[in-house]
This record gives structure tokens, C-alpha cells and sequence, in this order.
């Protein structure tokens, strides 16, 4: 634990991407195994299950910490993370502690089987060795609110790098759904594959934008240019709904969002068409609300995905189908290594085979001969309730993760990014009583930048969701602005982008605006300021 | 009716039986001064009255001012009114006003620390009727460690940058943290260099006869790659500054009693953060103001809502001070003076 408590702390002071891969190897070469991967579960959102409620946890510091039960509040407030504020109220420690993580997290798996009372104990005489930093990083670990400003790209580089294995077998292996009880460090180094999760998806392959701004549209020359030959393109319509991996595997299925969340039970009407794939498919698309023939908007998606319960007014208001365009497993045998050209072949196969057409449905190869028509035909792109195109490389392999050259994406509303909300502020008017103007940011490296703010273009409902998050997420507050926890991420559409020295993100952009609010995003999903740089053409 | 010796109005705390003002943030005839920070010694008193350590920076920051100083513990006479100053230990010439008038004592501490740090005069409690606190860090989160180890944490972090090439920045208030840090640093480690106004800040101390380590200024001349391996302490308002930028490979670490909250530290995108403070922290406020002895308590700066509620549930007569205090440096005079240093 102490290994791992400085590794947070280490990870924590500084900024710099390379020295974040240098502490992680020093640290993976150091620790035992079992701290390897309980670490590496850590690392990847596979928390221990809560054994103790929060509510507990402070309770029982609060009485430790000698401090009325207000006074204990107003620190949480300044604080803003309960975990530390434990940390920072209980007493000096008594004694010192030498277990490791993994003795730790068993001890907190132990729990379940413990009485409330026993579990005060325990909480308490553990509290009485630890310093503050291993208290802040055990509290995280045991009221199940870990998270470690390190993207799992960090940890793979640094996993790849002293064990020689590829970065792209070791993003695989680490997805699904794996727990450090049973799948070993030993099991993610072997040289073949030593999983027996059938629930493991593929990491995605994710396509570049085509970059473009308002005033430097892409001509079809230049996309003549940029790409060559058509013939050596496919192109599909983007579609406005929810990445997905559909897997269908010794009799069982799982659905898998692009978050790495499993949703199989949010979409129960496409079970049956998976339930009637061949064994061992694994098929990569998009699932989406459709009526009849027609693909349904995102925001009738959205407004399912809100939704706690699967009423059946919901299952009838917005029927699900899935649309799929790849295949990357067929007859449990991994295909991604095949060209797309053949991947797809298959995919046509498995779809004519199917009895559920209207479910399973075949994303349509957009002919075109030149990029004049496809450029033309681009311009329909929301007719056919899409976003603008998708183009592939017939001879590509499908890759892992955002790689470029082989995937992009050319929106017909380019101008947007995924940004995640940091400022807020109160709007005026009809709006003088809610946090309605945002300031949003984007990745740089660990660390969000801000980069515009907008106000309009959520609904009133949202916005007073988003006012409510706000109002219990408030990290500091200058004046009339409040520092928000970063948590909701937006989808922030804008007429042109120019560069300033002014602003810390080096852009300013024209006509900022909210195009929607992404729940399924999380904030580790938004863009990167790259996206926005490379905007500038 | 007979009024409180000290008060509060809209100008600062006031005497009305002397007739003077204790740190005024407004324009008075006769000002006691605590300490040069920004917040305490404003610009445009006719008069004023501080410890003769805190002399050559008052008249650095204000110029030509009308001064008079006293030691420690030496008495002087406002209009029939006893003034003395104590020892607050916040920075080198700080101190605590004590005022006696007819039997009544009170005691304003200004800012004050209860660590020795080695370069202003120690904190010393001293009895009142009535003490006027500071509680900046008037929290229970606020705990802080002996400045050794966060010296050690320093000189740790500066070596390793020194190893890898780079130029480690520090900032901190140029009066008080710049010559702490100064002080800790281990020169043998590299060299050190001052932004302009912590330059001019330490030659205003050492006219007042203060001894501090060797460093050097950064004039437009230096050579910035000259400067890899070594160490520039600077002021908060310089950080991210094209003057920062034009250093080679620069590590920058952030030295405040705010530091010991991860999201403050987040905030201000630090390589690191240090958690030296010249403020007491919460277990070093209580202390002080049980030493006084004191039958009441009056809070200024930081968290006085929540420290006046916990004295007062403690049974202390404790209540909150609304004043112009705690703005410290960080956005006033640094930022004007940077453009010359
Ligand atoms: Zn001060
Ligand atoms: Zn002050």
C-alpha cells in the first residue's frame, strides 16, 4: 500500500506524459505481481465492491476527527473530495502499517462478511497506521471513488514497454470483464492468450475527422488529394447513435458501449438477433432507435439512455435496431487482421443468414465513382438521419484505437468537439437563478484546458439537471463563478476557429454553442486540444 | 457608554482613544503597521508607525513615507494610549500590536505563525483583554508539516530536475516565502536566481541589516540557457509569463499553505506543490489564541464564519471582523513591479 500510495502521490505531481510512463515502469517493475494487477484493475475502473457506505465512512471519521459534525461539512466543502477530507481530519496516525495493496483489498473484499460493528473496527485500527496520503488513497479505493488522472494508453505504454508484449494485445486483454482474483499478472503477460472471458470485447477502431472549418472547406480535389483513388474507399453513412460491440459467444451475449460499459440489458430487443448468430461472432456498429425504415434522432436515444427503468412505453417510443459494419470475429476466430473488404464479405453473410432484418441491420455501402459525388451526396447526409460519412480503406486491417490513415470521419457539421464542462456560471434574466453559462475544455495531455464557453442550446429540463450538478459539484467559487468537477461532457458545435495567444487553449472560436449533452460519454472520452489545433488547418 | 479601544470601521482598526488606525486599508493620518504585505501597509498615510526590521522594504514598496519605527517589546505613546509591538513570526520585521489604555489591553496579531522559521523573530503570545486574529487557515484541514521536511521534499525535487536538465521554478510571496525558500535551498545543488522583485525585496532586507544567502538576478543580459540545472524563485505573478517561458525546460513548483488541498493544486497546473505557509495552521491559531489569556476574540481574514462558530461552541466570546485583509500580494503591486524587475 505504501507503494502504491506514493505511486498516486507521484503520479500527482507532475504534468509531464513522459515522466507519468517513467514513474508507472519503475513502479510495475517493483511491486509483486498480485500489486501488478489489482493496480492495473484499479487503473482500468474495476474497483473492489463497496462493503462500507460513504455515509458510514463519515460518520465513523467524523466521531475520530473530534470536530462538529458542520465543521466536518464545511471542510468537505472546501475539500470537495471526501476521501481527502477524511484524510486531512483524522489524527496522527499511531503506528505505521507494511501490507500490500492486494493484502488491502482483500481485506476490504473480506468485509462482506463482517458485522457493522466489525467493520468500525477494522475501518478504525486501519485508519490508526496509515499516513495521509495512504488514508486519501485507501478511502478512494473503499468508498469505490477511485479514479487516477492517467488515460489506460499511460499504462499500456508502460506495460508494453517492460514486457516486450505489443500495446494493442495488452489494450485487448485488459478489456472485458476480468476481476484480479482470477486473472493473474502471469495471464496478461503470457505469450498467447490465456483468457477465458467471454465477455471480452476488441478495443475499437476509431476513425479521424476530415479537418475542416467553415471558411476552408475540403473540395473534392483536395479530397481526391487527401485519399486518392476512390475505388480504394468505402464509404458509409455515420449514423447518430451509440458505438457498440455486439458478442455473441458459447451461448451468451454482451453488448459493449465505445466507454467500455457493458449496456446488454439497456437494449433487450437486440438479444434475439444475437441469440441467432453463428458461435463465436463478434460484430462492431452502431445501435440505434429506429421507426420502420427510418433511424430515429440521438436525442430519442438519449432520452431511453436517461431513463432508469425500461418501461413499455419507452421499449414503443423508441424500438431499438443495430446497424452493423463490421465483423471482428467469426467462428471464434479473430478476423481483425483480414482486410475490411473481406470482413465485410462475412458480415453480408451473417446478415442474409439472419431471420431479423429489421433488427439487424446492414450499414449500406454509399456507392460513389468520384469524390465530387460523394461530396454532393454528403450535403443529404441529414436527410438520412446521418452525421456526414464515414470513409474506410477497403485493404485496411481493423486497428486499436484512434490510429490515422485508414478510418475517417467526414461530418457534414464539422465544426464540433466533445468538451467537458469546468466553469459555470449564473445567466441572466430568465436564467439569473440557474448555472447556465458553461465554460468547457478539452484534453491537453492529463490535463483540461479551457477553451470557449456557450449557454445556449440545452433545454430548460437540462439545464436545470446540469444547474443541480453544479450546485453539489462546486470545487471553488471566484466571485460568481464556480470551478465544477469535471463529470458531464458536451458536444459543442461552433462557425470557425482562429488562433489567440489570449486564451491558454491557443484558439478562439466564433459562435460557440451546445449541440447536445453527451451521457454516454464520459470525460475521459472528450476531444483532445490536437482535434482543435489541427482545426486551424 | 464607553467605546471599544479598538474597532472596526470602514477605513481599518481603529483607536479612538489615540486617535490612530492599526493597518488601514484607506487614507489616515497615523497609521500602526504590522508588516509591509500589501494588504497591511497601504500607500498614502501621513504618518506611519512599524518595526524597524520591516523599514527598508515599507520604504522600497511605498517611497518616501513618513516613518517611525519601534523594536520589540519598546513602548511608545499615541495620544495617551500605551503602543508596543511583539514578535508575530509571519516575516522578517512582522508584528503584533499591543495597545493599553487605562488598564484595557488588546492585542491586534496582524498575521502570525507559531513555527520558528529561522529568519523572523518567533511568535510570542502575549496576555490581552481582547485579540484581534488572523485565520487564514482557520480550517481543520489545514495541518502543516515542519518546514525541514518540506525543504528536504524541495531540494529533492530540484536535484532530480537539476539531473534531467531542467530549470526549476519556485514561486512564493516575494516578501517572506522568497527568502524562506531561499533559506532552505541547498546550494550545492546548483545555482540560484532571483526574479526582479524578490531581487529588490532581499536588497531592501539586507539594507536593514538582514543576512541572506547569495543568489543571482535575472537581468535581461542572463543567458537563459545558462540558467538549466539551476533554480529561479519568483513571485505567483510571474508563472506561465513569457518572462517564465523564455527559460529552457522549465519545472515549476507552487510553494503555499494552499497547496494541501489536491484540487487547489490541481488548479494551479504545478509540477508540484509545496505546503510551507508563513500563517498558522488550524491547531497553531488555537493555540495562540488560548495563550493569550484573552476574554474575547475577533477574527479577520480567511475562514472567520467557521472559526468564530467553532471558538464561540468551545465557549470563547469570539466574533468575526469584516476587513480588507488577506488579499495578499498575489494580484496588487507584483504585477505592476514585474514589468521592471
Ligand atoms: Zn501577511
Ligand atoms: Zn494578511
Amino acid at each position: 500500500m505504501k507503494d502504491f500510495a506514493k505511486l498516486f502521490a507521484d503520479l500527482d505531481e507532475t504534468n509531464k506524459t513522459n515522466e507519468k510512463i517513467r514513474i508507472l515502469k519503475a513502479y510495475f517493475m517493483y511491486v509483486p505481481d498480485a500489486d501488478k494487477i489489482n493496480t492495473l484493475a484499479l487503473f482500468t475502473g474495476r474497483k473492489p465492491k463497496r462493503q462500507i457506505n460513504s455515509t458510514l465512512v463519515k460518520t465513523w471519521a467524523m466521531e475520530l476527527s473530534k470536530i462538529p459534525v458542520w465543521l466536518f461539512e464545511e471542510s468537505y466543502q472546501v475539500v470537495g473530495d471526501l476521501g481527502e477530507t477524511i484524510a486531512l481530519l483524522l489524527p496522527e496516525p499511531e503506528g505505521s502499517q507494511d501490507k500490500s495493496l492486494t493484502e488491502w483489498i482483500a481485506e476490504i473484499n473480506n468485509l462482506a462478511s463482517l458485522k457493522e460493528e466489525e467493520r468500525k473496527l477494522w475501518l478504525v485500527s486501519s485508519w490508526a497506521v496509515m499516513d495521509r496520503q495512504e488514508r486519501f488513497v485507501f478511502n478512494k479505493i473503499l468508498t469505490g471513488s477511485f479514479r487516477v488522472g492517467v488515460s489506460q494508453s499511460l499504462i499500456v505504454k508502460a506495460l508494453a514497454d517492460i514486457s516486450g508484449l505489443d500495446a494493442s494485445v495488452l489494450t485487448h486483454r485488459i478489456m472485458g470483464n476480468w476481476d484480479p482474483l482470477h486473472f493473474s499478472f502471469h495471464d496478461l503477460m503470457q505469450e498467447q492468450d490465456a483468457s477465458d472471458d467471454i465477455s471480452r470485447p476488441y478495443p475499437f477502431c476509431l476513425a479521424y475527422p476530415i479537418q475542416e472549418t467553415s471558411t476552408q472547406v475540403k473540395s473534392a480535389e483536395e479530397m481526391e488529394l487527401a485519399l486518392g483513388n476512390p475505388e480504394a474507399w468505402q464509404a458509409e453513412w455515420k449514423w447518430d447513435g451509440i458505438r457498440a460491440q455486439a458478442i455473441y459467444r458459447d451461448k451468451e451475449i454482451f453488448i459493449w458501449s465505445r466507454g467500455e460499459d457493458l449496456v446488454t440489458d439497456k437494449f433487450p430487443e437486440l438479444h434475439r438477433f444475437m441469440m441467432d448468430l453463428p458461435d463465436g461472432t463478434v460484430l462492431d456498429g452502431e445501435a440505434i432507435c429506429f421507426s420502420g425504415e427510418c433511424p430515429l434522432p440521438f436525442n430519442v436515444l438519449q432520452t431511453r439512455i436517461g431513463r432508469k427503468n425500461l418501461t413499455k412505453k419507452i421499449l414503443t417510443e423508441s424500438p431499438m435496431a443495430f446497424i452493423a459494419y463490421d465483423c471482428l470475429e467469426y467462428q471464434g476466430d479473430d478476423i481483425r487482421s483480414m482486410p475490411l473488404k473481406y470482413r465485410r464479405s462475412i458480415l453480408e453473410k451473417l446478415h442474409a443468414e439472419s431471420p431479423h432484418q429489421d433488427i439487424f441491420r446492414l450499414s449500406a455501402i454509399v456507392g460513389f465513382s468520384n469524390w465530387k459525388d460523394l461530396y454532393a451526396l454528403r450535403l443529404q447526409s441529414r436527410e438520412n438521419v446521418a452525421e456526414g460519412f464515414m470513409l474506410k480503406r477497403i485493404e485496411s486491417v481493423y486497428q486499436t484505437g484512434r490510429k490515422r490513415g485508414d478510418w475517417w470521419k467526414w461530418k457534414v457539421d464539422p465544426l464540433s468537439v466533445d468538451a467537458v464542462m469546468i466553469y459555470a456560471q449564473k445567466g441572466h434574466g430568465r436564467r439569473a437563478d440557474l448555472y447556465s453559462d458553461y465554460t468547457f475544455a478539452v484534453w491537453d495531455g492529463d490535463k483540461l484546458v479551457p477553451f470557449a464557453k456557450a449557454y445556449s442550446g440545452l433545454t430548460d429540463k437540462e439545464m436545470s439537471q446540469v444547474d443541480q450538478y453544479v450546485k453539489r459539484n462546486t470545487l471553488e467559487k471566484f466571485g460568481p463563478v464556480r470551478t465544477v468537477k469535471p463529470g458531464l461532457v458536451f458536444e459543442i458545435g461552433f462557425e470557425g476557429i482562429n488562433q489567440s495567444s489570449r486564451h491558454k487553449s491557443g484558439v478562439s472560436l466564433r459562435f460557440p454553442r451546445i449541440l447536445r449533452w453527451r451521457h454516454d460519454k464520459k470525460i475521459e472520452d472528450a476531444d483532445h486540444i490536437e482535434v482543435l489545433r489541427a482545426l486551424l488547418g | 457608554m464607553t467605546q471599544p479601544l479598538l474597532q472596526f470601521n470602514d477605513k481599518g482598526i481603529y483607536c479612538a482613544a489615540g486617535d490612530f488606525y492599526i493597518d488601514p486599508w484607506r487614507p489616515v493620518d497615523r497609521a500602526v503597521i504590522t508588516h509591509a504585505h500589501s494588504d497591511h501597509a497601504y500607500w498614502g498615510h501621513k504618518h506611519y508607525l512599524a518595526h524597524s526590521l520591516s523599514r527598508e522594504v515599507l520604504y522600497y514598496r511605498l517611497g518616501e513615507i513618513s516613518l517611525e519605527t519601534l523594536d520589540y517589546e519598546q513602548e511608545t505613546l499615541i495620544n495617551g494610549v500605551k503602543v508596543s509591538f511583539y514578535p508575530a513570526g509571519h516575516i522578517i520585521g512582522s508584528a503584533q500590536v499591543r495597545v493599553e489604555y487605562k488598564g484595557e489591553v488588546w492585542v491586534a496579531s496582524g498575521d502570525y505563525k507559531l513555527e520558528d522559521d529561522g529568519l523572523s523573530t518567533p511568535f510570542v503570545p502575549v496576555k490581552c483583554h481582547t485579540f484581534i486574529s488572523e485565520c487564514t487557515f482557520g480550517m481543520p484541514i489545514y495541518k502543516w508539516q515542519p518546514q525541514q521536511k518540506i525543504y528536504d521534499d524541495m531540494n529533492q525535487w530540484w536535484k532530480s530536475n537539476a539531473a534531467e536538465g531542467r530549470t526549476t521554478f519556485i514561486a512564493g510571496y516575494s516578501l517572506g516565502k522568497a527568502q524562506r525558500i531561499l533559506q532552505g535551498l541547498d546550494l550545492s545543488i546548483g545555482k540560484v536566481y532571483l526574479h526582479g522583485v524578490i531581487a529588490n525585496t532581499n536588497e531592501a532586507l539586507e539594507r536593514n541589516g538582514i543576512h541572506l544567502p547569495e543568489a543571482q538576478r535575472v537581468t535581461p543580459e542572463l543567458v537563459r540557457e545558462s540558467a538549466r540545472g539551476g533554480l529561479v524563485i519568483c513571485p505567483p505573478s510571474a508563472v506561465g509569463s513569457i518572462w517564465m517561458r523564455r527559460f529552457p525546460a522549465v519545472s515549476f513548483g507552487y510553494c503555499s499553505g494552499w497547496m494541501s488541498i489536491r484540487g487547489a493544486k490541481k488548479r494551479r497546473a504545478a509540477d508540484r506543490g509545496f505546503v510551507l505557509s508563513d500563517h498558522a495552521d488550524w491547531e497553531g491559531l488555537i493555540t495562540a489564541i488560548k495563550a493569550t489569556e484573552c476574554e474575547s476574540v475577533c477574527l479577520t481574514h480567511g475562514s472567520t464564519a467557521s472559526f468564530s462558530r467553532y471558538l464561540r461552541e468551545q465557549g470563547f466570546d469570539a466574533y468575526e471582523a469584516n476587513t480588507q485583509y488577506g488579499l495578499e500580494e498575489e494580484e496588487n503591486n507584483e504585477t505592476i513591479l514585474e514589468e521592471k524587475g
